[in-house]
């Protein structure tokens, strides 16, 4: 810290630096920046053209800045959020999971008989959308964006949260239309979904993806279309079961994110 | 603008080599497109040559930390990378350009290069300057809010740059960063070049040898996956003899290396 220069020493300094060397000015000036008494008192010693002149400038600053155009708004804060959390390539494949529970919703509607197609096909629903989240074949960025420090489980759940942002109030519309059971539509589809990303982190999103869809179909939906026997697993007495199993499974994913720091050739 | 300098800025390097490879196989598909490289890499700006297929983008994307090496010991900035290594501190100090990246075409330029310094972990109030300098260092200012998608392969090259270098890295590795630059910005790329390899590890990898000659501190040029040569472009001049294919001395020393590498391997 410097001592305060003295009286005369400012008044020179006010003045234009009469009789000061350049190394005592810059001693000076530095002083000031972090000194606010002594701003004072070099205020009180400055000589009454200085006064004036500031005085004139303030005023035209002033009348410049009333005359111009405004600020224009540096960011809109919407689209920046949306632009994080949504990678576009995930838009297709969203509209062709709502349109695939369209059409289970209007058969199930025209073919009462047959065992409830929404209730089967609700737990896959987000998979493919998960599978696209984080995928060197679909995300168009992905070479840029997997050497990048943000690259991981922050970014797969992001783009996981905005899949199911939007299914999940499908999901729950369809359900109420069809009524079913809302825990039966929903709690399986997140189980699915932590599941995914859980095993992700080891074998590669869209294989895991591609392997739970495979096991969910060999093991409920082909034995459920072939015996039009509702399977115990979607009955409501198993709820509690799914519940239990979602909570595990996004315990255990949360527990995965070292998975996705490291290095991979297979994401 | 005054900011804060953290301890681990002005802390000194431990470490000898910026990039380190010994022993280095890194697979593309099934074939060992990088097979027992060593290499040592410090402060300055390094031309990577080699004729198609030497490795030199598998090379690029080991370093970058996209693909995991097959074998062999990569260090980055003191840091070893393999399957276990946290990988973010590296990251945040990497500058990648892929010889071919997608993007999202809707995004503006100023966009792109924001998201790209958001992925990788910059202070919330760097980016906006950090972003604009990026983008006037690499000549885009007039074309900062156009949409990726109305930009000419040079522009988009030069957009790819300046995501790059937006976080001041200190490995910047740019995979044939001057495919369709026109002459003009290639004279104004090899002064930011200069630039930039003052006082970080910069890779540049391309097929003209007469950018390497130019703007690179040190010549590097791998013939299929090993290292074939590593010296000053000076260096490469010298081992040219009159009789060789080429019209400059640099492309006559290049063949000239070419040759008796491929004679040697023949033997």
């Amino acid at each position: 810290m410097t001592t305060h220069p003295s009286l005369s020493v400012l008044a020179r300094y006010a003045d234009g630096g009469p009789g000061l060397d350049e190394a005592a000015v810059w001693s000076v000036e530095v002083h000031l920046e972090t000194c606010a008494d002594c701003r004072a008192r070099l205020a009180g010693s400055t000589p009454d053209s200085t006064h004036a002149l500031l005085g004139r400038v303030a005023a035209e600053l002033d009348r410049g800045i009333a005359a111009g155009p405004s600020p224009s708004r540096v960011r809109r804060p919407w689209s920046a959020v949306h632009r994080r959390w949504f990678a576009w390539a995930l838009l297709p494949w969203l509209t062709m999971t709502v349109a695939l529970l369209g059409c289970a919703l209007l058969l199930q509607r025209l073919a009462p008989s047959l065992p409830p197609l929404v209730l089967l096909l609700a737990p896959v629903a987000p998979l493919p959308g998960v599978a696209v989240a984080w995928s060197r074949r679909t995300d168009p960025a992905w070479e840029l964006i997997a050497g990048t420090p943000a690259a991981g489980l922050t970014m797969l759940l992001r783009r996981t949260a905005a899949v199911l942002a939007v299914l999940v109030p499908v999901l729950a519309l369809v359900g109420a239309r069809t009524g079913a059971s809302a825990a039966l539509m929903l709690l399986p589809c997140l189980s699915c979904t932590a599941a995914a990303v859980a095993l992700g982190g080891r074998i590669g999103v869209r294989n895991a993806a591609i392997g739970i869809a495979v096991v969910w179909a060999s093991a409920v939906v082909v034995p459920t279309l072939v015996t039009t026997n509702l399977p115990v697993v979607l009955l409501p007495g198993s709820i509690p079961a799914w519940a239990l199993a979602t909570v595990a499974l996004v315990a255990f994913a949360a527990t995965r994110a070292d998975d996705y720091r490291r290095l991979s050739s297979r994401r | 603008m005054m900011r804060t300098v953290s301890a681990a800025e002005t802390a000194p390097t431990t470490h000898p080599w910026a990039v380190h490879a010994e022993g280095l196989r890194v697979r593309a598909g099934r074939h060992l497109a990088v097979d027992g490289l060593d290499l040592a890499l410090g402060t300055g700006v390094h031309g990577l040559l080699g004729p198609n297929g030497a490795g030199k983008t598998t090379l690029m994307r080991a370093l970058a930390t996209v693909v995991k090496p097959a074998d062999g010991r990569l260090t980055l900035l003191g840091q070893p990378v393999d399957g276990r290594a946290d990988l973010r501190r590296v990251r945040r100090a990497l500058g990648y350009l892929p010889q071919q990246f997608g993007f999202y075409p809707r995004f503006t330029v100023r966009e792109f290069v924001e998201y790209l310094a958001w992925l990788k972990e910059m202070p919330k109030t760097a980016i906006p300057g950090a972003v604009q300098r990026a983008i006037d260092r690499v000549g885009l200012t007039a074309k900062a809010d156009a949409r990726m998608k109305t930009l000419s392969g040079g522009m988009l090259r030069r957009a790819g740059i300046a995501q790059a270098i937006v976080n001041d890295p200190e490995v910047l590795l740019l995979d044939e960063p001057t495919v369709g630059l026109d002459p003009e910005q290639r004279l104004d790329f090899r002064t930011l070049l200069r630039e930039l390899g003052a006082d970080s590890c910069v890779l540049v990898s391309t097929h003209l040898v007469e950018d390497v000659v130019v703007a690179c501190t040190d010549v590097v040029m791998i013939n299929g996956g090993r290292l074939v040569y590593q010296g000053t472009p000076d260096g490469l001049m010298a081992q040219g003899e009159p009789g060789d294919a080429g019209d400059s001395p640099a492309e006559r020393g290049y063949s000239a290396l070419l040759r008796r590498y491929r004679a040697e391997q023949g033997r």
